[in-house]
């Protein structure tokens, strides 16, 4: 078994370096030809921009992606610095008319994503002409050696039951050196896919013929990441059946992420895309959904019909009706914990980790206003949206809401929620999304904190301190705290996973849902105890 | 104001402490000379398992003890003055106080086993033994096979501790079952069955005769006594119960028994010195307790309770219905009420297991009136508040039956046993107990 196991981290060592050097491989060039089609379908206005690109792409040179994005990038670069000389020409000869025409030879966008187009069609080599073969050297060997690593342990870990066994003594889940290598990577590839999509252009290819099948286009990099992290998912799901495999609610909550990140969040968004409709993942609630009431959005679904319209009140009422009634009766966990992405993604890769989340009470201050301002701010903009949206105004009180929702969409969209929030997962463990950063969480919390039938019951007097339970909360909720006073936990943060209740070596904790009364339970002198004392000192609370 | 010390930072003093700080301006200081900071002596197991590292067993963060006032002081109290109120350090400082409170725990038996102070070998109870076995067993390299002497609840973990880095264990029980004198035959040989079945070389009905050493004054064997056998080993772990640390007061003016003495109100025979939790004796034993109890929940109770009477409140100890629990490898374990290894005369036991032998419960009833008196579960969890409420309105078997599914603690989607065991109960005793349908209102009493 252990054979099994060690050769299932060689395989999947290999197949990560080399998911990780295709990148560096194949050349890219356009010949003239790719080249016209592409000018074509993208009908610039401007001459220099096909004068500057054609130099710089259609080459007979064998040239690597980053010397290919950079003579992109520089082309794109030359022209518009080109047009804003000429812009800042005429403004200063007050010229006002040439001026205004100048702007619709400007090529916005961003340019490494504009670099990426060019680099889908421009490339060649092993990962871009072999994909299917590449795709098993790299997914398949992954998957299987993942799998072959995780299975075993059907064996190796003994009986079913809690096996932390060497948690706290494995360089991988102890913020060791593996654990700080797997940050690296993670941090990495979040920040290759957000602001280097060209860069992993080779990655993409290998997907192409799986988007293809299900969405009828070639894949972009986000089809790369949501097909990536169904695979993720999928796998380390596996490993939670296995080590969970004792416990039902621990089973069900797994497959329930399961199902509806491959379902909702990749299948039914890329079908609707096959169909002409937009793309919508019918489960990420706003203001998750961050821009959902974004205008360009809103255009969007108005324009789409039937469908847009029933995709635009689903939305809202998926916010505003859906989720606080579910909340009311199942605690914030039936979002958090069986439905989201974000979620799934850190209840399966993330679960390995959850020990590492700080339970200081200055976390817990932290963890509150962080969380608390991203929802300000995410309602905020969103009322600048509608604004925009109603008012046709660009701005309001002189501040623009472009920029906001793009100052937005790069600190909290990708920095937060991505590279912070998946990157960090082996260093302050898997909800750091989740805990400190998602205004969904934060609203969902204080329904579930103030409204709620949902509480984690401590069992009378039966805690013996251990810390088990608070060590392996992944929200960083020193549980201990409120089940040695034999009090229930009732915490906005909790996202119910059930694993305190399922670490616990005396049977203390049950996550239920109970009537209202009694929920939260302050105690001093804990069940046991003289009844008269308990009385006299309990009462007085 | 009045200064308090309290020699010991376990649960006990830790529970007085804090209750006294609730209730009081008072000076408090904690003394102790095993850690600086109160950790949960349960979860020692879990640091040397690789689940926790040692800060997590410590219930509150170090700045708690500051806000809350508490005086922490670390040293080994060597003597008690009571004429003076005063305690000596084994460094000769001195520290006064008003009140005094012993809280000083157990220390491991050891039964004047030749070799017993060998290297290698440890109890496990202090911080101490934990750094020593880190020291000794800290891989199935250096630890080639460790033995266990003694079939209690710190053996079991010990063992568990072991096993969880592949070091072979002998496990020595005097007892011909595990834990017979405290669980019926039928629970004792479950918990037989799983230590045998995660490899752990379990013996039963034997003694420790010697335990033989190097020549470097390290462990190299043990002798059972009743075969002679020689065991190799670089560990024995002692586990033979414990029992009050109290040896510093034996000089003292102090009544010491197996403990320190004292009466309901935890006081000792000095006015203004207490002791609670595992080293102090009360003179009678309460309903079925012993006079000392080395468990958790007691010493939290006797603390709870001390806190009153030194805020002057004064108020006896007077713990309510028993309770405990455990865990043997995977099995987990509670009881609420009494259940003895056998029936007394006026009882019956009604018993139930599950076919994956995993899973059993023991039900302690009086066979004339039925009133309940006691269950042991294994591999069901159970609700505290409903045994205790059922123990304090003498409910009948019957009806703890009935309301079974009132009584699961399991997380949700278990699957129940309730009605399988409410029809054995019914076969073996010609009832007709029907399960009643699990009620919110019935559990909160709402």
């Amino acid at each position: 078994m252990k054979t099994i196991k060690k050769s299932g981290l060689l395989l999947f060592l290999i197949g990560l370096t080399i998911f990780t050097g295709t990148i560096f491989t194949g050349s890219f060039s356009l010949t003239s030809d790719e080249f016209g089609s592409f000018i074509k379908e993208k009908n610039y206005k401007n001459e220099l921009i096909k004068d500057e690109l054609q130099k710089a792409v259609v080459t007979s040179e064998n040239i690597n992606i980053f010397e290919f994005s950079s003579r992109v990038r520089n082309a794109y670069k030359v022209s518009n610095e080109h047009y804003e000389a000429l812009i800042n020409k005429y403004d200063s000869e007050k010229n006002w008319t040439k001026k205004g025409e100048q702007y619709q030879y400007k090529i916005y966008g961003k340019p490494h994503s504009l670099s990426f187009e060019l680099a889908k069609i421009a490339g060649a080599g092993f990962a871009a002409e072999n994909p299917i073969l590449m795709w098993f050297l790299t997914f398949g060997l992954g998957i299987l050696g993942a799998l072959l690593f995780i299975i075993p342990d059907v064996i190796l870990l003994g009986k079913p039951g809690i096996k932390n066994n060497g948690i706290f003594l494995n360089a991988a889940t102890n913020r060791g050196w593996i654990g700080w290598f797997a940050f690296v990577f993670l941090v990495g590839f979040y920040i290759l896919l957000y602001f280097y999509p060209d860069y992993i252009v080779n990655w993409v290819y290998l997907v192409d013929s799986i988007s293809e099948s299900i969405n009828g286009n070639l894949a972009s990099q986000w089809f790369l990441y949501g097909f990536l992290y169904c695979i993720v998912m999928t796998v380390m799901a596996v490993r939670m059946y296995i080590k969970y495999r004792h416990n039902k609610y621990q089973i069900l909550r797994t497959t329930s992420v399961l199902f509806f990140q491959i379902v909702f969040a990749f299948l039914i968004p890329e079908i609707l895309v096959r169909f002409e409709k937009p793309w919508y993942d019918f489960k990420n609630a706003f203001p998750l959904d961050y821009d959902f009431f974004f205008k360009w959005n809103l255009d969007e679904l108005l324009s789409s019909g039937g469908f847009g319209l029933f995709i635009l009140f689903w939305g809202v009422v998926l916010t505003i009706v859906v989720v606080p009634v579910m909340v009311y009766f199942f605690g914030k966990r039936w979002y958090c914990s069986w439905v989201c992405g974000c979620g799934g993604l850190a209840e399966t890769l993330g679960d390995p980790y959850r020990q590492l989340s700080s339970k200081t009470l200055l976390s817990w201050k932290a963890e509150r206003i962080i969380i608390h301002s991203v929802l300000i701010v995410v309602l905020v903009m969103t009322g600048f949206a509608l604004y925009t949206f109603f008012s046709g105004d660009d701005q309001v009180m002189g501040i623009k809401t472009q920029s906001i929702q793009d100052i937005y969409g790069f600190l909290i969209g990708a920095i937060f929620a991505g590279v912070i929030g998946t990157g960090f997962y082996p260093i302050f463990g898997n909800r750091v999304w989740c805990r400190f950063g998602c205004p969904l969480a934060a609203y969902l919390g204080f329904v579930q904190r103030f409204k709620s039938r949902f509480r984690i019951t401590t069992n009378g007097g039966q805690c013996i301190s251990c810390g088990n339970c608070s060590t392996y909360c992944e929200q960083g909720i020193d549980v201990r705290a409120y089940a040695q006073k034999g009090e229930n936990i009732v915490r906005s943060s909790c996202v119910g996973c059930g694993i305190c209740s399922a670490v616990c070596p005396r049977g203390v904790l049950k996550l239920e849902n109970g009537p209202e009364k009694g929920r939260i339970n302050p105690t001093d002198i804990l069940l046991g105890n003289d009844v008269d004392l308990m009385k006299l000192v309990n009462d007085k609370n | 104001m009045e200064h308090i010390v309290i020699i010991g930072n376990g649960i006990s003093g830790v529970t007085a402490a804090r209750h006294i700080r609730k209730n009081s301006d008072k000076e408090i200081t904690i003394v102790s000379a095993e850690t600086d900071y109160f950790f949960s002596r349960t979860a020692l197991m879990y640091v040397y398992m690789g689940h926790m590292k040692f800060e997590h067993t410590q219930p509150y963060e170090p700045w708690f003890w500051k806000k809350n006032r508490i005086n922490l002081k670390k040293g080994t109290v060597s003597k008690v003055h009571s004429n003076t109120n005063k305690i000596e350090f084994s460094d000769g400082q001195e520290l006064s106080f008003d009140k005094l409170i012993i809280a000083t725990g157990s220390k491991p038996n050891k039964f004047g086993w030749p070799g017993q102070d060998l290297n290698g070998v440890m109890g496990m109870y202090h911080k101490q033994d934990l750094d020593n076995l880190e020291k000794y067993a800290p891989n199935n390299q250096i630890c080639k096979r460790a033995v266990i002497v003694g079939g209690g609840l710190i053996g079991v973990e010990l063992a568990e501790m072991l096993h969880s880095r592949n070091i072979p264990v002998t496990f020595l029980v005097r007892e011909n079952s595990f834990w017979g004198n405290v669980l019926p035959k039928e629970a004792s040989a479950m918990i037989n069955k799983e230590i045998l079945d995660t490899n752990i070389d379990l013996r039963l009905g034997v003694n420790l005769k010697e335990i033989n050493s190097d020549e470097n004054g390290n462990v190299k064997s043990v002798i059972i006594a009743e075969t002679n056998e020689e065991i190799e080993c670089t560990v024995v772990g002692l586990t033979a119960g414990v029992s009050p640390n109290v040896d510093f007061l034996k000089n003292s003016d102090l009544e010491i028994g197996r403990g320190v003495k004292v009466n309901r109100f935890l006081e000792t025979n000095i006015k203004n010195i207490y002791a609670i939790g595992d080293c102090a004796e009360q003179h009678k034993q309460i309903g079925y307790r012993k006079t000392t109890e080395a468990v958790w929940y007691s010493g939290r109770m006797m603390g709870e309770t001390v806190a009153q009477t030194i805020c002057g409140n004064k108020i006896k100890y007077n713990p309510g219905h028993w309770f405990n629990s455990a865990k043997f490898f995977d099995i987990e374990y509670q009881t609420y009420g009494w259940v003895w290894p056998k029936p007394k005369e006026n009882e019956a036991h009604f018993y139930w297991e599950h076919k994956s032998g995993k899973k059993c419960i023991h039900i302690n009833y009086d066979k004339n009136t039925l009133e309940f008196i006691g269950i042991n579960t294994f591999g069901i969890r159970m609700r505290h508040e409903f045994f205790d409420k059922v123990l304090t309105e003498k409910n009948s078997i019957n009806y703890v039956l009935e309301h079974l599914a009132d009584a699961n603690f399991d997380p949700e989607f278990y699957k129940l046993h309730e009605p399988e065991i409410v029809v054995k109960f019914n076969q073996e005793n010609n009832t007709n107990i029907q399960l009643k349908k699990k009620s919110w209102a019935r559990i909160f009493s709402v």
